[in-house]
């Protein structure tokens, strides 16, 4: 798409919508979001920049190719569930630690393996939809 | 006890994400063959386990049932779970020779292990729901496997395959929602007694026909099985085998699994329709063998002419015709998957999969002819192989009920069985080519044919080893069928189970 208003607009759309979509990420779990949904908006504003800049300039941008962030993801969300397996829990059981308190009302804020659980699942997410919207623009 | 359940799904997975990080080097192809003997030992770990206590489950994520999902084995899903690793192994050397480098590098093996991690969680879950997020990822991973590497054939193949699965998962979804609707759990062990509770009878047995037409897609049973032979010989013959030996037995495993566990409510009506189902495929994909003149395609028929013995076990309902069933299931995806390994190596040899243009295989590879026919007569029910005791348990169970038509259809087929298979042999092995010249192995590096002919050995060496000694396994099959007619155990085990 050759329009100036568009290229121009999606150049502020785009960051405005990943950082949405990274806080999300990080909302979720107590709070409406998580990974899926941060996930989703993350491809969004990638596909905002390949309507704009065309796939080849996104996949520039993305560093890795889409299918290989799709996989590390899956990597990375195995590990999470996995990590219960050192503390002596079920497969993928949350596993919390509170930074100034003992529970979700009190703790100032959590390190906790739910995290990078939906970590995995962003990038799962966003792997996995830019390789098919990549797909289906690089066919025309 | 938990993490015996875990790994052999868990392993396949990580396999995958490393295997696809290496997929553009060498290394890649070792990792996948690594992963496979690592998730053999997982599940031989399952195994060892389960003949130990039984039946085993875990709550994940600390949920406890019917809440969260569980993961559960008895004796027929730790059957299951080590011959899909034996399988995968047996996949993985084979790939090794079978697939060109330019397809590794598109992420060949990951794809392979996901889906054997996609059926080896079916074969663990003990929760519905996530028995159809199996299934999807069993039916993604084995979409991109049949159309990776290309070519037109595999791409129409690809889609009747996507196509077809895709309205069984969306019955069995629909399924699933009335199910949840009905008695408001998910978990299987839970649905046992909510199901024999609800007042709702009627509608139970719609729900039980809606997973009987989802499952027999999966399962490619009468008259659902169509998408079978029109997809599995276009992939590469590694996956075909796979194919062939893993993915329709998990619809039979999920049939085996729901009607013994949770729909046995009217099983006058819902095992009576079953039985002629079973008779009919039986029959229809045996004479539609008998059509083919293609060494994949004869042996894709014969693959929904066998399902069609192990539903019977199934229907029939009786503790031996379980057994004979179970039995039946395992034998069966050895016997298969290396009935096309045969065909793939017998491709390299004589240079087509079409009966008429090839030929002297005999002369020229005596052992594959030999590798050819152990398999082959063990799929006719030749004693003493693997299979004559499968055969032998089904028809046995039909004479104890004096279901006179279906011991004869049984054995009728076994003997049209014969008929595909030594066309197979007359054909490929036993005539000269036509073309007139010698098929020599040596047209493949001496590491392909190596690498091709293992695990045809392996298997074939399985066939001989349950064909000789029977009897453990015939026991094992029995207490595998008591666990299934009586599951009680299972239900106390997943209910009442604190981690």
């Amino acid at each position: 798409m050759n329009s100036i208003i568009f290229t121009a607009g999606a150049r502020l759309l785009v960051a405005l919508v990943f950082v949405f979509s990274l806080f999300m990420l990080l909302r979720g779990h107590h709070l409406p979001g998580g990974g899926f949904i941060g996930g989703l908006l993350g491809a969004v504003a990638f596909i905002i920049y390949s309507l704009a800049c065309g796939p080849e300039e996104t996949r520039r941008a993305l560093r890795v190719s889409p299918e290989g962030i799709a996989v590390i993801g899956l990597g990375i969300a195995l590990l999470a569930g996995l990590f219960s397996f050192f503390m002596g829990d079920p497969f993928f059981t949350g596993q919390w630690y509170w930074v100034g308190g003992d529970s979700y009302e009190t703790a100032a804020f959590s390190i906790n393996s739910v995290l990078v659980f939906d970590i995995g699942v962003y990038l799962v997410v966003l792997g996995g939809i830019l390789s098919l919207t990549f797909a289906f623009e690089e066919e025309t | 006890m938990n993490w015996v359940l875990v790994f052999p799904i868990a392993v396949p997975f990580a396999t995958a994400v490393f295997a696809y990080l290496a997929r553009n080097y060498p290394a890649g192809r070792w990792i996948s063959l690594a992963g496979s003997v690592l998730s053999l030992i997982a599940s031989a770990a399952l195994m060892v386990v389960v003949l130990r206590e039984g039946v085993i489950a875990a709550q994940m994520s600390n949920w406890d049932a019917p809440f969260g999902i569980t993961l559960v084995s008895d004796y027929l899903s730790a059957v299951m779970v080590v011959i899909t690793a034996i399988t995968g192994l047996a996949t993985a050397i084979y790939a090794l020779g079978e697939i060109p480098e330019e397809t590794e590098r598109l992420g060949f093996y990951a794809l392979f292990q996901m889906l054997i991690a996609g059926v080896t969680g079916a074969f663990l879950t003990g929760d519905l729901f996530n028995l159809y997020v199996w299934f999807e990822v069993m039916l993604i991973a084995s979409f991109s496997l049949l159309v990776i590497g290309g070519g037109k054939d595999r791409l129409d193949a690809g889609i009747k395959y996507v196509a077809l699965n895709l309205v069984s998962t969306l019955v069995f979804l629909s399924g699933i929602g009335l199910l949840y609707g009905v008695t408001g759990t998910l978990n299987m062990a839970d649905l046992r007694g909510a199901v024999a509770a609800s007042d709702n009878q009627g509608l139970i047995t719609v729900i039980a026909m809606m997973f009987m037409v989802g499952f027999g897609v999966k399962a490619a049973v009468f008259p659902l099985f169509f998408w079978l032979p029109a997809s599995y010989h276009t992939p590469y013959f590694a996956i075909s085998a796979v194919f062939a030996g893993l993915l329709t037995k998990v619809g039979v495993y999920a049939l085996m699994r729901m009607f013994t566990l949770v729909f046995v409510g009217d099983v006058g009506f819902t095992h009576e329709i079953l039985l002629w189902v079973s008779l009919l495929t039986m029959f229809t994909g045996v004479i539609g063998a008998a059509a083919q003149m293609d060494f994949r395609k004869i042996l894709s028929f014969h693959i929904i002419s066998q399902i069609g013995y192990m539903t019977l076990g199934l229907a029939l309902f009786t503790p031996l015709a379980l057994m004979g069933g179970v039995f039946y299931l395992v034998h069966h995806i050895i016997v298969k998957a290396n009935l096309f390994f045969v065909a793939g190596l017998a491709k390299q040899y004589a240079g087509s999969t079409d009966l008429n243009r090839i030929g002297g295989l005999y002369k020229s590879a005596p052992l594959l002819a030999a590798l050819f026919i152990i398999p082959a007569f063990s799929l006719a029910g030749f004693p003493p192989l693997s299979g004559f005791w499968a055969k032998y348990l089904i028809v046995k169970a039909a004479i104890e009920l004096n279901m006179w038509f279906v011991t004869f259809v049984s054995l009728l087929v076994g003997l049209l069985t014969i008929y595909s298979m030594t066309k197979i042999w007359g054909y490929a092995f036993w005539k000269p080519h036509p073309d007139g010249y010698d098929p020599t192995p040596d047209r493949a590096p001496a590491r392909v044919t190596a690498a091709m002919i293992t695990p045809i050995a392996g298997l074939a060496a399985m066939t001989i080893i349950i064909g000789f000694f029977p009897e453990p396994f015939v026991q094992f099959a029995q207490t595998a069928a008591m666990q299934l007619l009586d599951p009680t155990d299972y239900v106390t085990t997943v209910l009442g189970v604190q981690p």
